[in-house]
C-alpha cells in the first residue's frame, strides 16, 4: 500500500489560489479514478477537482472555506502498490527499508523536483498517471508549458484546448498532432469538457402519455387569461400557526390550501359561473352547485390531479384532512378512478418551490384554476412606511371564452380579501 | 468626427509594428500604421543592418589588411585603404532598399501608410501631424510600438564628438581613437568594426566584465579576441565626462585617467519611447520604464496592445516581429497566447555569441536538474579550415529526459547555427534527436550534434 497525494491542480487564469468550497469525500471513503473529491472556487467559477486515482481517502488538506495554494497538497490516498508518497509500511517499519524504500526515495525525489517548478503538472495534474509518477517524467522543461511544436501549440489554441490536460505521447510527453486528436475523440480526457452527443429516446406511454394529451388539449383549445395578484397573508400566517399550534397532532396540519379551498368556496358563491365545466363540443356550460376542487399533486408518475368533493360542506380540518387523504392515495396508487374525476375548479401549488408567478393550464374542462405561489416577507408600503409583511402571490388562469377578464378580475379580489381578511373566511359559517 | 476609422491603428513602423499592421491587413483586418520617420524602425535604419554592414565591410577590408602582412594562406596584396564614406553609401543603398521594401509590402498588403507623428487623444483616437497637415485616426485596437532610442549619458551629452550607435553608423571617416562608453554588445560590435577598420578603439565598461548577459565561459573567447585587435578593455572603469583633452574617465581605485578619443561612442542601452505622443495621457500600467503587457501583448487599456522595445528586455527586433503578428491574429480574432519557448539572441562580435533558450545557471535557477554538454570548435574540421577554431556549442538538457532547455555557442559565424538552436527549443527536441539527425559534414553545425552527444554519454569526435 502507498500515499498518494493529490495537490490542487493550476485552475487556469494566472490563479494562484482557490477557495475550498465543497468536500465531496470524508475520510475512509473509497474514491474511483476520475471521481469528483471536491470543488474549489476561484473568481470566476466552481472547478471541480477530480481524483487521478483510485483509493481510500486518509487526509484531507483543508476545511471548506480554506484558501488554498496551487499545488498545495489537497488530500492523500491511500493507494494499492507504490503511491507518490512516502510508503506508509516503509515509514512504519524500518526493517523493510530494502528496494521498496529506495523506489519511494527515488519518487519522492522526482515529486519534489516537479512540484517546485511545475505545480499543475505531472504529479501535481489530477490528469496525470500518476500512479507511478516515476515512470511519467517532468513532462516539460521550460517554464510551465508542455512539451509541444509550435504547430501543435497552434492548433490547440485554435481547437480550444488546454495542452496542460493532453497527455503526450512522444518522447519525454512531448504532446503531438494525434495526441490533439485523441484528446479531442476522448471523453475520459479528464479536465476537458466534451460535448456530450447522446441522445436518450424515451418513449412517452401510461400516465405520462395522458399528461400530455390533457396538457395539449387544455392549452390548445382553451384561450387563456391569467391573473397574478399579491396577496398580504400576514395574518393569515398568524392564524395558521396559532391554530397548528393549539390543535397539534389533534388535528391535520393546516397549509394556505385548506384556506386556499375556503376561499373559492366563499368566491364561487357570488361568480358560480367559475365554478363550471365547459363542454366546448356540445356548446354546453354544466355550472355545479357542489365546489369539487381538484388539487393539482406530483407523485413518481406524474402529475395527479385528485378531487375534494363537496368542499362546500367541509370545515377548514376537514378539507385539510381530505386533501391529505387524496393526495396521499394517489401519490400510492390506490385513488380510484372516481377520486381522480369530477372536479369543477382546481387548485395548484408547487408548494416553497412556487416562484414568483406561475402561468397555470386549467384542468380542461374545468374554467378556472388557482395557483399558490410561495410566501415570501417583502416590504410593503403600509401608507406611511415600508413595514416587512409576508406575500404570496396567486396566479390564477381563466377560459376566456366563457370568463370574461372582468369577472376574472373579481374573483382574484375576492380571493386576496378573504386571504388578507382570513375572519371574513368564517364569518358565513 | 474623425478623418479616418479602422479596426486596428499601429503606431510605428519599426519591424513590429509593419509586421502587425501586414499580418493584420492579410487577414482581412481594416487597418493604418503611422510612422514619423522612416519605415522600418531602430532595426532598419540605425540598427540591426546599418550596423552589420559596417561588420561586414569592416571584415572584409580587415581580412585584406591580414593579407598584406604575410599570412599562413600565401595571400599576398598590398595595403588596403578604406574610404568609409563610401561605405556608408553603400549601407544607405540597402537601408534604401529595404525601407522602400518595407513601404511597398504594407502597400501591397493593403495597409493604409500615415506619414507623420501621432499624439494620443485618448485610448482610441490619435491625432497625426505631418508634413499634409493633421487628421484625427479612430481605432477599435491600438498597437503601440514606438521602439527605444540610445540612452544618454547626464555627464556625456551626445554631440559632434559624443556618438550614440545612430551617428557611429554614419561617421565618414574612421576616427584615429575611438572610445567606447559602455561594453554591452553595440559597443562591441561597433567597437570591433571601427578596430577592424584601423581605429583604436577604447572600451569603458562601468561592470568588472563585458557583455554582463553572458556567462564568462561565452565572453572569454571574445575577450581573447579583443585583445588580438588590440582594442583596450578599461572595466570598472567610469565615464566622468569630457574635456578638452579626451574622455575623462575613473576606474574603481579612484585614479582618473583622460582617454584623448577624437570620437567616444556612448552605448550603455536603450530606452523605450514612451514620451513624446502623449501616452502619458493614457495613464497605462508601466513596469519601470516599460508599458507593461499581459500575455497577449495587451495593456491595461483594453484593446491596446504594445509590441517590441516599449514592452521591455530583449529588445530584439524578432520578438518585436512575433509579438506583432500575435497581435495582429488576436486583433482578428483568433485565439493566441505568447507561447514561444525561446527568443534566440546574437551579438555580432567577433566571435559571434548565440545564445536560445536556458544558460545553465539560469537552468539551475529555474530549479532544472540538468546535464551540460560542450563541444569546442577546436575539434571541428571546418572551424580549422576557416582559421577560428575558438569557441564552442554548449547544450543544457534537462537530466532525467534529455529535453533540451538552452543552446549557447561562441564562434565565427555561429549566428546562422541561431536557426537549428531554436528550432530545437521550439520543438521540444531531446539532445537525442539532436544526436541522431544527420548533420552535414564539414559544417560548424556538427559542433551541435556533438554537444548533445556529450548529454546523453556518446560523444565521438571527443
Amino acid at each position: 500500500m502507498g500515499v498518494h497525494s493529490i495537490t490542487l491542480p493550476d485552475v487556469g487564469e494566472g490563479i494562484a489560489e482557490a477557495e475550498l468550497v465543497e468536500w465531496s469525500v470524508a475520510v475512509g471513503d473509497t474514491v474511483l479514478e476520475d471521481e469528483v473529491v471536491g470543488a474549489v472556487m476561484t473568481d470566476k467559477a466552481a472547478v471541480e477537482i477530480p481524483s487521478s486515482v483510485t483509493g481510500k481517502v486518509i487526509w484531507l488538506g483543508g476545511e471548506i472555506g480554506d484558501v488554498i495554494a496551487v499545488g498545495a497538497e489537497l488530500l492523500r490516498l491511500e493507494v494499492e502498490g507504490e503511491g507518490n508518497q512516502a510508503n506508509i509500511a516503509a515509514a512504519g517499519a524500518g526493517t523493510s527499508a530494502d528496494t521498496g524504500a529506495e523506489t519511494v526515495s527515488d519518487v519522492v525525489t522526482t515529486d519534489t523536483a516537479s512540484a517546485t517548478e511545475l505545480p499543475g503538472q505531472t504529479t501535481t495534474a489530477p490528469t496525470a498517471p500518476t500512479v507511478k509518477p516515476a515512470e511519467a517524467p517532468a513532462q516539460n522543461s521550460i517554464s510551465q508549458k508542455p512539451l509541444a511544436a509550435p504547430s501543435v501549440r497552434k492548433k490547440a489554441m485554435d481547437l480550444g484546448i488546454d495542452l496542460r490536460t493532453v497527455k503526450g505521447s512522444g518522447p519525454a510527453g512531448r504532446v503531438v498532432h494525434e495526441d490533439l486528436e485523441a484528446s479531442q475523440n476522448s471523453s475520459v480526457a479528464a479536465g476537458a469538457r466534451v460535448a456530450d452527443k447522446s441522445i436518450t429516446e424515451i418513449k412517452v406511454v401510461g400516465m405520462r402519455r395522458k399528461i400530455a394529451e390533457k396538457m395539449s388539449l387544455a392549452k390548445a383549445r382553451i384561450p387563456h387569461i391569467t391573473i397574478v395578484e399579491e396577496v398580504d397573508v400576514t395574518n393569515l400566517e398568524e392564524l395558521r400557526k396559532e391554530l397548528n399550534d393549539t390543535h397539534g397532532e389533534s388535528r391535520p396540519k393546516l397549509t394556505v390550501i385548506p384556506f386556499m379551498m375556503k376561499a373559492i368556496v366563499e368566491a364561487v358563491r357570488e361568480q358560480p359561473q367559475l365554478n363550471a365545466r365547459y363542454d366546448d363540443e356540445q356548446g354546453v356550460i354544466h355550472q355545479y352547485g357542489g365546489v369539487h376542487i381538484g388539487i393539482a399533486t406530483q407523485t413518481e408518475a406524474g402529475l395527479m390531479v385528485p378531487v375534494v368533493k363537496h368542499c362546500e360542506t367541509l370545515s377548514l380540518w376537514g378539507s385539510a384532512g381530505a386533501v391529505g387523504e387524496v393526495a396521499q392515495s394517489s401519490r400510492d396508487g390506490s385513488a380510484s378512478r372516481e377520486a381522480l374525476s369530477g372536479s369543477t375548479i382546481t387548485i395548484t401549488s408547487l408548494g416553497p418551490l412556487g416562484a414568483i408567478a406561475t402561468t397555470p393550464i386549467i384542468n380542461h374542462p374545468e374554467v378556472a384554476i388557482v395557483g399558490i405561489n410561495k410566501i415570501a416577507i417583502r416590504p410593503h408600503w403600509d401608507g406611511q412606511q415600508f413595514v416587512p409583511r409576508k406575500m404570496m402571490n396567486i396566479s390564477a388562469s381563466f377560459d376566456h371564452r366563457v370568463i370574461d377578464g372582468w369577472d376574472a378580475a373579481v374573483m382574484v379580489q375576492k380571493l386576496k380579501t378573504l386571504l388578507e381578511k382570513p375572519a371574513m373566511l368564517f364569518v358565513g359559517d | 468626427m474623425a478623418d479616418i476609422n479602422c479596426k486596428l491603428l499601429v503606431i510605428g513602423a519599426g519591424p513590429g509594428g509593419y509586421v502587425c499592421a501586414i499580418k493584420a491587413a492579410q487577414l482581412g483586418v481594416d487597418t493604418v500604421i503611422v510612422e514619423s520617420e522612416a519605415f522600418g524602425g531602430t532595426c532598419l535604419n540605425v540598427g540591426c543592418i546599418p550596423s552589420k554592414a559596417l561588420i561586414h565591410a569592416a571584415d572584409e577590408f580587415y581580412k585584406i589588411a591580414a593579407g598584406s602582412n604575410g599570412n599562413e594562406l600565401g595571400i599576398e596584396v598590398s595595403a588596403p585603404r578604406i574610404n568609409l564614406a563610401k561605405t556608408i553609401d553603400w549601407k544607405n543603398g540597402i537601408v534604401g532598399r529595404l525601407n522602400g521594401g518595407v513601404e511597398g509590402l504594407l502597400k501591397k498588403a493593403g495597409v493604409n501608410v500615415v506619414q507623420g507623428r501621432a499624439d494620443f487623444l485618448d485610448g482610441k483616437t490619435v491625432r497625426v501631424s505631418g508634413a499634409g497637415g493633421s487628421k484625427t485616426i479612430a481605432a477599435e485596437n491600438v498597437v503601440i510600438a514606438t521602439g527605444s532610442k540610445p540612452v544618454e549619458l547626464p555627464s556625456l551629452p551626445f554631440s559632434e564628438q559624443v556618438l550614440s550607435s545612430t551617428e557611429a553608423l554614419a561617421l565618414q571617416q574612421v576616427p584615429g581613437t575611438l572610445a567606447v562608453v559602455g561594453g554591452g554588445y553595440i559597443g562591441l560590435e561597433i567597437g570591433i568594426a571601427y578596430a577592424k577598420l584601423g581605429a583604436r578603439v577604447i572600451v569603458v565598461e562601468a561592470a568588472n566584465s563585458i557583455l554582463p548577459q553572458y556567462d564568462s565561459d561565452l565572453t572569454k573567447p571574445v575577450v581573447n579576441s579583443l585583445a588580438q585587435l588590440g582594442i583596450e578593455l578599461m572595466t570598472a572603469t567610469r565615464a566622468n565626462g569630457m574635456t578638452e583633452e579626451g574622455l575623462v574617465v575613473e576606474a574603481a581605485d579612484g585614479e582618473i585617467k583622460t582617454i584623448a578619443a577624437d570620437k567616444v561612442l556612448v552605448t550603455i542601452g536603450r530606452s523605450p519611447r514612451t514620451g513624446g505622443c502623449s501616452l502619458e495621457e493614457l495613464s497605462l500600467t508601466m513596469e519601470g520604464p516599460f508599458i507593461q503587457t499581459d500575455n497577449k501583448c495587451q495593456t491595461s487599456m483594453r484593446g491596446v496592445y504594445a509590441i517590441g522595445d516599449v514592452t521591455g528586455e530583449p529588445m530584439l527586433a524578432h520578438r518585436a516581429m512575433a509579438q506583432g503578428q500575435m497581435v495582429a491574429e488576436l486583433v482578428a480574432g483568433q485565439n493566441r497566447v505568447w507561447d514561444k519557448v525561446c527568443i534566440p539572441a546574437v551579438c555580432f562580435t567577433d566571435p559571434e555569441i548565440v545564445t536560445a533558450g536556458l544558460s545553465p545557471a539560469e537552468a539551475i535557477e529555474a530549479g532544472h536538474e540538468i546535464t551540460v554538454g560542450q563541444f569546442p570548435f577546436q575539434a571541428n574540421g571546418r572551424a580549422m579550415t576557416m582559421e577560428s577554431s575558438s569557441g564552442f556549442v554548449r547544450v543544457v538538457a534537462n537530466k532525467s529526459d534529455g529535453v533540451l532547455l538552452g543552446v549557447q555557442a561562441v564562434g565565427q559565424g555561429v549566428s546562422e547555427l541561431s536557426s537549428a538552436f531554436a528550432i530545437a527549443l521550439e520543438m521540444g527536441a531531446c539532445a537525442e534527436d539532436i544526436e541522431a539527425t544527420i548533420h552535414a559534414h564539414p559544417t560548424l553545425s556538427e559542433g551541435f550534434a556533438e554537444a548533445c552527444m556529450q548529454v546523453t554519454g556518446s560523444a565521438l569526435h571527443i
